[in-house]
């Protein structure tokens, strides 16, 4: 009798088990995988670094920022326009740029300082951010309401958790790279902000006159990646001599 | 009675269900349920359809708290209104499924009272597992097929507890035409399960629009066939011709309201920054009236086996072909 107590609950616990460690097994694997192999990466000089900068434009008649309505909670104040497509002037705002290919097998440690997004008159602050793997997020909650934030990670883990007004921030962090990884509210569905996860420090986010500049880069031949949240991703080419500075300027059309 | 060992009649399984007495009190509140359980689909479709399902964050408390009431704003209404009026419901199938087994006299009812039970056990745990696993489209999809399986259930229970199936003498009449009508009311059933199998899907963001509006056209010649069916050939038995009339309303509806909510959500609402009033109408009024029109399937298909027996060609070698009930 004992003994078919513990085959009916032990054996496929045990079971269960061995698939979680093959699992977690096979995720390490992958991991180690994913560092680069090959001769020792040049070390980056500073003295011959270069940058790139440049301006997003949109082509043709912007889309109108629709109003949002926010009367479900009534501790929602304020204007709100939906941010999918921010156009000042023919510039756009809100484009992820970040060097896609080029810097070979280096590698860079996550920085120490904390990206903070904030909750403030029901939307984030910013509506798009840029971090690396490993970097610290603060995702505070300035408003008199609780929202929730659910990050829906694809490469990365998705969790989601409650936040009371002024709680103690939640502190996160991604582990792989992952571009345009949304997080949200379901508490306030209009709520909705991306988070872009990078393996290299060279990033940046449009502002909202549609520049963007990356610095520090070693000379070389780059991808440069341009991604928007609607209008998707454009690549382009440059190459970078030393102290090199470069204007890169791309345009999105009307859809 | 019938003799052991022998099949017994149709008439025989018929008179069995004159062995338990009418109680009026069981049967409304087999009604009670199967009507809460309707408004339970209609919050559980207004969670979905405002985008509220991960709103609370934890189950099966709800922010930390088993009985402490968040603040109903924004999604956290629905959301938590929905696991209120759940909690209830579960409540009402415990005291169901004891009343049944110590009231009704019929075995099997007895048992479809803790399947009653078993679903909505299951259900509720569907429900928190889509939460804790961020609604992945299989398991959010089995919460909203589990879901209308036991408001059928409800309905199926709230048939078999009331007045006109516990006294009165079934009116058959024999089938002779083949698909048999109760061939078509399973088919009916089945296409009905995958139209909802695929629409949960795309709802949930497991699957794309299209196999769910193509599958449409098929639900229709189906269940449109079975309605005609039982409408011109069993006009005389009201018990058939009710559910099937009902059945072709409801199918009617429901093909508008289709169209409405694909219009309001994926023509319209595609780039839409948050829910729009009518994209949340027409689709919880779309996974309304699907239910409604599962349950009238199913009591269709009940009520066709009760009164609408099966007759099969007896071959006797030299005589004319005679038809006798299976």
């Amino acid at each position: 009798m004992r003994l078919k107590l513990l085959l009916t609950f032990f054996v496929p616990l045990l079971g269960f088990c061995v698939l979680t460690a093959c699992n977690q097994q096979k995720s390490s694997e992958q991991s180690h995988a994913a560092t680069p192999s090959g001769p020792p990466p040049v070390p980056i000089d500073p003295a011959t670094v270069a940058s790139v900068s440049g301006t997003v434009h949109f082509d043709g008649t912007a889309p109108e920022m629709v109003p949002i309505d926010m009367s479900n909670d009534p501790a929602c104040k304020g204007d709100n326009k939906a941010e999918t497509v921010v156009v000042n002037s023919g510039k756009l705002a809100n484009v992820f740029v970040y060097v896609k290919d080029g810097l070979g097998n280096r590698t860079f440690p996550a920085p120490a300082n904390t990206v903070v997004i904030d909750q403030t008159g029901c939307r984030y602050r910013p509506h798009v951010a840029g971090v690396m793997a490993g970097q610290k997020l603060d995702i505070r909650n300035d408003d008199p309401t609780e929202h929730n934030v659910h990050a829906i990670g694809m490469q990365n883990a998705q969790w989601n958790e409650s936040q009371m007004p002024k709680a103690t921030p939640i502190e996160k962090s991604f582990d792989r790279p992952e571009i345009m990884l949304p997080i949200k509210c379901n508490q306030h569905p209009w709520m909705k902000m991306y988070v872009n996860v990078v393996a290299s420090p060279f990033y940046a986010v449009t502002d909202a006159d549609g520049k963007f500049e990356i610095a520090g880069l070693p000379p070389g031949t780059y991808t440069v990646a341009f991604v928007q949240e609607k209008l998707g991703e454009q690549d382009q080419q440059i190459t970078l001599g030393a102290k090199d500075k470069k204007t890169l300027d791309i345009s999105y059309k009307a859809q | 009675m019938a003799a052991r060992g022998r099949k017994p009649s149709f008439e025989e399984l018929a008179l069995k269900s004159l062995s338990t007495p009418y109680n009026a009190a069981h049967h409304r509140f087999a009604v009670l349920i199967a009507c809460i359980t309707f408004c339970l689909l209609v919050a559980g479709a207004l969670v979905t359809s405002n985008d509220a399902g991960l709103s609370v964050p934890d189950w099966p408390t709800s922010f930390g708290s088993l009985y402490k009431i968040p603040r109903w704003v924004g999604g956290v209404r629905y959301e938590h209104s929905h696991r209120m009026v759940a909690e209830f419901v579960g409540l009402l199938t415990i005291i169901l499924a004891v009343w049944t087994w110590r009231a009704d006299k019929r075995r099997w009812m007895k048992w479809l009272g803790v399947a009653a039970l078993g679903t909505v056990i299951a259900q509720g745990v569907l429900g928190g597992l889509t939460v804790l696993f961020y609604l992945p489209p299989a398991i959010s999809t089995s919460h909203a097929a589990v879901g209308q399986t036991f408001f059928c259930i409800a309905c199926a229970i709230a048939l078999f507890t009331g007045r006109g199936w516990v006294e009165d003498a079934p009116q058959t009449a024999m089938d002779t035409q083949r698909p048999t009508l109760i061939t078509l009311t399973l088919l009916s059933i089945f296409v009905l399960y995958v139209q909802l199998v695929l629409g949960a899907m795309f709802r949930h963001h497991g699957m794309s629009w299209w196999p769910h509006v193509l599958n449409a056209p098929i639900v229709a010649i189906v269940l449109t066939w079975t309605a005609i069916r039982a409408m011109t050939q069993y006009s005389k038995i009201e018990a058939v011709q009710r559910p099937a009339i009902l059945m072709l309303g409801l199918l009617i509806t429901q093909l508008c309201l289709g169209f409405l909510a694909f219009t309001t959500r994926v023509a319209w609402g595609k780039d839409a920054v948050q829910p729009e009033t009518a994209m949340i109408a027409s689709t919880v009024a779309h996974v309304a009236v699907g239910a409604l029109l599962l349950a009238a399937t199913v009591i269709l298909a009940i009520q066709v086996w009760r009164h609408v027996p099966v007759a099969h060609e007896e071959k006797v070698p030299g005589a004319e072909p005679k038809a006798v009930a299976a």
